[in-house]
């Protein structure tokens, strides 16, 4: 399976060993870093805004995480009257295992030999690859969801209903950009994908799929791997002034803490992903002495770069309302996404066909936008004219006269209308001279 | 006839094989709808075991990612949001003698029926290969397929899949359109509110 040297004879007992081997490393490394991220995000964001932070529990605070997990560890295990147990019980590990499934096809570095066997420094690089994450993404919707549900109880259902519409409307967005890369790679691989960005430009500039394929993908990857994530500004799942607690609100104890390693594994799991797929992965400089060392060490850095990205927009955006976020999703990053790959698929073939494709997504740009400006102003007039049980023309000549232009919605227009005392006018005018 | 399976594969198949019947059982006999949909994902999943070892690397990814991923999440959409009762309510009473024998006569049809085409090549045509063909990938392979000799019926499945997309938001729309405003959904009504302070 795979390109795996390892894999590729006869599967001995000693190849089965070190497997195992590879899984347990990843896993407990995984660990390690979320830990540290964990006391990462908390001191960054305590330095973005003006505190200290964590710093009683070992050198800088770097312990807290462990004492935290402690502390959780030994509180009190609820499990709620009206709950459906064995789902409740179920989804903190369906939450987690996804996550960690998907690090498992990141490429950390080249080849090493361990006792006479040659292996990739990655835990599996199965033809399919990249095909895990989607999978993977659309099984993690299943933890938040079965979470919610099987509290038993409205704020953490309501919380979950709305993280699995946002998980599943920015997945086809997220999607769409990795094609871009397999696109380009020709292969699904991520050990490809990383082997087809090493070189460069005239020597200098890195030949990395950020610059490939245009900025535009990365963009819509990392927007939608933010909403995939429920990571801020996108964490409606967890709007404590909506939502209590979101869908984990009944969670207590180890179950917490398992949803709690979930979202930060996650995290470093989709930074590393994005380094994977557009940033070269553990492709960098390589000086003669230490010839493994620095394709993890690039990786590493790459890694940290993004993880702090995450952090920085944690503190500096407000959480997005939800009717943009899926606005966003739909209206702009999947028409993108799509127009995007149809220029990249051109570009493949000739310039004149990627720069046609250009224009033709410009084209469609325009269009779309119109589209969706004369579907709202038609939907908020009949919307008004439903209201006033009158026809959409009379509607929209009495809100003429009434001077109201500014359309949100057609709850504000009817409110505003009946406050006035007026139910409807038959006066005339130009319905479409004035929005 | 049969080729020696190595052990790593004959574990890997009794496993999955074992998953996915337990998982086909329980979808069956479970009471609670959630839990029968969560055994339904158990058994696609076990299929999709057994399509990496036959060497079915991007169908597995699939089978996970359009039925596990996107068709039972939205069973469980509908049973969450209908509000399905936590246990069966409704029980055939006419719960007649002649239903286990007939379900007996037929799975035993079905069993005889499935060896017969597991042991001989008249029904199916040859044994499929446990390799990609010809050393190509998976994707190359299907999409070579797809794209030349099955064109026109991928396009047409395409174009079926979009009218029916636009067939769905068409319904969904009109008797948006046609019903009074108290009738719009209650988000809406709550963003109108918001927007109105």
């Amino acid at each position: 399976m795979g390109a795996d040297p390892l894999l590729l004879g006869k599967i001995s007992l000693g190849v089965l060993v070190l497997v195992v081997v590879k899984v347990v490393v990843a896993f407990a490394v995984l660990l390690v870093t979320v830990m540290l991220m964990i006391w990462f995000e908390r001191k960054v964001i305590s330095d973005m805004q003006n505190r200290i932070g964590p710093n009683r529990a070992g050198p800088f605070g770097l312990l807290q995480s462990l004492a935290d997990g402690i502390k959780l560890f030994f509180k009190e295990d609820l499990v709620p009257d009206r709950s459906d147990s064995f789902v409740f019980k179920l989804a903190p590990y369906l939450a987690m295992v996804p996550a960690f499934v998907t690090f498992t096809i990141v490429p950390i570095g080249g080849y090493i030999k361990v006792f006479g066997y040659s292996t990739e420094l990655q835990v599996a690089d199965p033809p399919m690859g990249i095909l895990l994450l989607l999978a993977m993404s659309s099984i993690s919707v299943y933890g938040v969801m079965l979470a919610g549900w099987s509290s038993g109880s409205k704020y953490p259902l309501l919380g979950s209903v709305r993280a699995s519409a946002q998980m599943i409307s920015y997945e086809a967005a997220m999607g769409l950009s990795i094609v871009a890369v397999v696109l380009v790679t020709g292969s699904l691989s991520t050990r490809d994908m990383v082997l087809s960005q090493q070189g460069s430009f005239f020597g200098v500039i890195p030949h990395w799929n950020i610059l490939r394929l245009g900025v535009i993908p990365f963009v819509i990857f990392l927007i939608a791997i933010t909403a995939e994530l429920n990571r801020p500004p996108f964490d409606l799942v967890e709007a404590e002034q909506e939502l209590v607690g979101g869908f984990n609100t009944e969670y207590s104890s180890i179950r917490f803490a398992l949803f709690y390693l979930a979202e930060f594994m996650n995290t470093v799991t989709m930074s590393a992903i994005i380094v994977t797929l557009f940033f070269g992965g553990p492709d960098g400089p390589d000086p003669a002495p230490l010839h493994w060392l620095w394709p993890i060490l690039w990786f590493v850095i790459k890694t940290g770069v993004f993880a702090f990205i995450y952090v920085w927009l944690r503190a500096a955006l407000p959480r997005l309302r939800y009717d943009r976020l899926m606005d966003l999703g739909w209206k702009v990053l999947i028409p993108l996404s799509l127009g995007w790959l149809l220029v990249i698929a051109g570009m493949q073939i000739s310039k004149v066909a990627g720069f046609s494709m250009l224009a033709a997504l410009i084209v469609g740009a325009g269009l779309l936008y119109r589209a969706m400006a004369v579907g709202q102003r038609s939907n908020a007039t009949n919307a008004m004219s439903a209201s006033l049980k009158v026809a959409p023309k009379d509607a929209l000549d009495s809100r003429a006269k009434f001077g109201d232009t500014h359309v949100v919605s057609g709850k504000r227009v009817v409110t505003r209308i009946s406050a006035e005392g007026v139910v409807s006018s038959k006066s005339g005018g130009d319905p479409d001279g004035r929005t | 006839m049969f080729a020696a399976i190595s052990a790593p594969d004959f574990f890997t198949f009794a496993a999955a094989a074992i998953a996915a019947v337990a998982g086909a059982i329980g979808v069956v006999t479970l009471r609670h709808p959630v839990h029968a949909a969560l055994m339904l994902v158990m058994t696609f999943f076990a299929i999709a075991v057994l399509f990496v070892e036959q060497g079915a690397q991007f169908l597995a990814a699939v089978q996970v990612i359009v039925y596990a991923g996107a068709i039972v999440v939205l069973f469980l959409f509908v049973i969450m949001l209908l509000g399905v009762d936590k246990k069966e309510t409704v029980f055939p009473k006419d719960s007649v003698s002649w239903k286990l024998p007939a379900g007996l006569v037929l799975s035993i049809a079905i069993l005889v029926e499935l060896s017969i085409l597991a042991k001989g090549v008249w029904a199916t045509g040859a044994h499929s290969v446990t390799a990609a063909p010809n050393g190509h990938s998976n994707v190359g392979v299907l999409a070579r397929a797809v794209f030349t000799t099955y064109l026109l019926p991928f396009e047409a499945t395409s174009v079926l899949l979009v009218i029916a997309v636009l067939g769905a938001v068409v319904l969904a729309r009109v008797s948006k359109i046609q019903e009074d405003i108290s009738s719009e959904s209650a988000l809406e009504d709550e963003m109108g509110e918001v927007n109105a302070r």
